[in-house]
């Protein structure tokens, strides 16, 4: 056994961790650690300077244009990325439609769409959960009815993040209400500028906007803007599911959030000493520690199974369960330790004279509830572990 | 033994419940909560003519009320329907009143708004830690230093002031005028206020003030905590009104066994919340008061926080938005740790007592 990487994937995180020091502009990386709103504008600079280098669609094939990495050159550059406080990678395009295109797509589709994804012409969200199918997904009622050469839809998709920077969603919808549920359903891309689509913001628990609701009213859509075969996009959808796991564990952000965690209970006073000092929270810190120090390891042998393998197994929930748990324990963490300090709500203290917790932690009691939503997400924390046990504990 | 309410407090907690459902519910409380001054003036009235305000005191000091219980079954109602209006420094500032025998009929009428400024930024809750100094000038004294989340204190017209003078702790009354005052809303709703004093004149009360204090919070956190527990039984019964109603895989989601089992979970702590809430009430005008109270914001501490996030997990997505009042229940009910003392001061104050004994 041994642990270390490569000399050859030492050498990848050198020049990974040298290109972001050189590249990547120091606004944004503060904005990313400031918890500050991320812009429509800072996420397009950064997706255009990666995709300059070659490493913005690390998950697509080298034929269409992605860097050829293995898994764990994949796992090297996120953690790097983290470390530097770039931005998440909007993944709807890249990430899931991306490879759904180069996996089930035609020809002309993937000629036309993915290089507008890699030069950011089209913003894509995802439409696939709707008011009555959450969890049960495939219980979906969003109709698609062929007339001539369109698809007519009608329905509404709900929690659609980011979906007021976008002009496409790629939408799962309801081709064959006579089938089994599974059976009946299509992957189809819908440009949001067709008349009939409505896109309403929803406002979330800290008071952010970033996912919304969309209505089709007789929404047109040319039969050419379907992905696969009719009625088969549930084999799409799963297939997505397995490319949303790359990275499912969040170390990254994990480590990101401990290393503030740190700085921030040196940094803070209580009654005399820094609150390192207070034997209580540093428990607390020092648990969250060796929680995530043992999921470093849980997610590298699971990365080297899945090279190993080609593929990742059902185990990579388990990775989504703690993961997330982590995360969330040290956002609660960040929160805590400024006490009564956190309590502002988010920019209402216009004197900006009255400083309060260190600098850039004004957004760690919003961040803390808006990151309960990733246990929900992705299929939630309940759905994960009702995936393990039927694949791995066979009950 | 009787757990029961007198009939008094009884009618009190019925009349604050009705009143605060119908004239006071969610969607305005939203609209009050998020922005200055977070105070709804002819609620208000309205909330100290139904006595709100008068069970604070004892009757001798023109009240109807006073004890630990009163104080609990007012937080109670304040709770449950989440009200963002600023009677947790009125609860405090009446308590230290009824100690000096000082009049307050303004403070229980509420026709005179008051805050209690004790905590700063870095002595958040140990009166001990405190640095904000009096000095005397003329016949009078002047404050210096900055107290930091003074609940209330955007919308109050006296603020009462703990500041060291000659090494204690003492009482001091400030007009919120003669201060800087900079009001926020807060993440949860409700203000708060950064109370900035710079020579600034004060009115000596008391001047070894630590007991009288150290009363006034514990009164504070009874408050607390009794709020806690009307929030959370809230709480637990919208999630689980949704998870008899929210249907997926084709049955209501309250049929999976693993949401059931959480749901009871939850009910438990809830119920030990209720019941250690009651100890420190019944508690607060006694030898061990600092004690129990102590006990119980710990308690409620951690059981705020696990109602708060079941709920929201439970719930899936829809308790994570604005809309959903749930969302609301669950800011207060995190946030409400910070206030007074968090699970981890309150523990530290249980586990001197263990060395002491
Ligand atoms: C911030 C945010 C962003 C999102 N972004 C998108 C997006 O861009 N595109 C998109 O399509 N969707 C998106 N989603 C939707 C997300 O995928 C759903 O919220 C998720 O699938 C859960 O569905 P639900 O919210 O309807 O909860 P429900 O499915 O109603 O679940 C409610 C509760 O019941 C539990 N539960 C359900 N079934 C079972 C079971 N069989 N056994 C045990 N427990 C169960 C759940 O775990 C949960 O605790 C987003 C959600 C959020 C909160």
């Amino acid at each position: 056994m041994d642990l270390s990487f490569s000399q050859e994937d030492i050498a990848f995180r050198d020049e990974v961790r040298s290109y972001l020091a050189e590249n990547l502009p120091k606004r944004i990386s503060d904005a990313v650690r400031t918890g500050a709103e991320q812009t429509k504008e800072m996420a397009e600079e950064w997706h255009a300077i990666l995709n300059r280098k070659g490493w913005l669609a690390t998950t697509w094939g080298v034929e269409f244009g992605g860097p050829g990495w293995t898994p764990v050159q994949k796992h090297i550059f996120e953690e790097e990325c983290c470390r530097a406080y770039a931005p998440r990678i909007v993944p709807f395009g890249l990430n899931m439609l991306g490879p759904v295109l180069q996996a089930f797509g035609t020809k002309e589709q993937q000629d036309y769409y993915l290089p507008r994804i890699l030069d950011g012409t089209d913003w894509w969200c995802q439409g696939y959960s709707e008011p009555g199918a959450g969890s049960d997904l495939a219980s979906l009622k969003t109709r698609a009815v062929r007339d001539g050469d369109d698809y007519v839809i009608n329905g509404q998709k709900t929690w659609t993040t980011l979906g007021q920077h976008a002009n496409k969603i790629f939408c799962l919808c309801r081709t064959d209400p006579a089938a089994k549920q599974q059976e009946g359903i299509s992957f189809i891309l819908v440009d949001l500028d067709t008349p009939g689509i409505e896109m309403r913001p929803i406002r979330l628990i800290e008071g952010g906007h970033e996912v919304n609701e969309v209505f089709f009213t007789d929404v047109r859509v040319p039969v050419a803007n379907l992905v696969g075969e009719e009625n088969k996009g549930w084999t799409i959808a799963k297939f997505l599911l397995t490319h949303e796991r790359t990275g499912i564990a969040g170390v990254g952000f994990s480590m990101q959030s401990l290393e503030e965690v740190k700085a921030l209970a040196r940094k803070i006073r209580r009654n005399g000493r820094p609150l390192i000092e207070d034997p209580l929270f540093a428990a607390r810190i020092a648990r969250a520690e060796i929680d995530l120090e043992a999921m470093k390891i849980t997610n590298l042998r699971m990365l080297f199974k899945a090279q190993q393998q080609g593929a990742p197994g059902p185990e990579t929930s388990i990775l989504k369960i703690k993961g997330t748990v982590i995360h969330q324990e040290l956002k609660d963490l960040a929160r805590r330790a400024l006490g009564p300090v956190a309590a502002p709500f988010p920019g209402s203290m216009t004197d900006g004279n009255i400083m309060f917790g260190p600098e850039g932690t004004a957004n760690n009691a919003a961040r803390y509830f808006n990151n309960r939503k990733t246990s929900i997400f992705g299929g939630s924390n309940e759905i994960q572990r009702n995936i393990l046990t039927k694949t791995m504990l066979e009950l | 033994m009787d757990f029961n309410l007198t009939e008094d407090r009884r009618m009190l907690q019925d009349s604050l419940n009705r009143y605060l459902g119908d004239k006071y519910p969610v969607d305005h409380r939203n609209k009050v909560a998020y922005a200055l001054p977070c105070h709804d003036p002819a609620k208000w009235t309205e909330m100290a003519e139904l006595g709100a305000l008068f069970a604070l005191a004892p009757e001798d000091a023109g009240g109807f009320g006073g004890t630990g219980f009163d104080i609990m079954v007012v937080f109670e109602a304040l709770g449950r329907a989440l009200n963002p209006e600023p009677l947790l420094g009125a609860a405090m500032a009446s308590r230290l009143m009824t100690k000096l025998g000082a009049d307050q009929e303004a403070l229980l009428s509420g026709a005179t708004k008051y805050a209690v400024a004790v905590g700063e930024v870095e002595a958040p809750y140990d009166l001990d830690a405190i640095t904000c100094t009096a000095t005397a000038k003329g016949d009078g004294h002047v404050l210096s230093g900055r107290k930091s989340a003074v609940y209330g204190g955007q919308v109050a017209d006296v603020i009462l002031v703990a500041a060291m003078l000659d090494g204690t702790p003492a009482l001091f009354e400030v007009q919120a005028s003669d201060a800087q005052i900079a009001g926020y809303p807060m993440m949860d709703g409700g203000g708060a206020a950064e109370v900035l004093l710079d020579d600034t004149p004060a009115k000596l009360l008391l001047a070894d003030a630590a007991d009288a204090l150290t009363d006034a919070l514990n009164a504070g956190i009874v408050a607390l905590c009794a709020e806690a527990v009307g929030a959370m039984d809230v709480t637990h019964a919208t999630t689980l009104d949704y998870l008899r109603t929210r249907k997926q895989f084709g049955v209501p989601i309250g049929k999976f066994q693993v949401l059931q089992h959480r749901a009871v979970d939850m009910l438990t702590e809830i119920e030990q919340s209720r019941s250690i809430t009651i100890k420190a009430a019944a508690e607060l005008d006694g030898p061990d008061a600092s004690r129990f109270v102590s006990m119980a914001k710990n308690l409620i501490g951690r059981a705020a926080r696990l109602v708060a996030e079941e709920a929201i997990q439970m719930h899936g997505g829809i308790a994570m938005t604005w809309e959903y009042p749930v969302s609301h229940y669950a800011k207060r009910l995190v946030m409400l740790d910070a206030q007074l003392g968090d699970t981890d001061y309150h523990l530290s104050r249980v586990m001197a007592g263990l060395k002491a004994a």
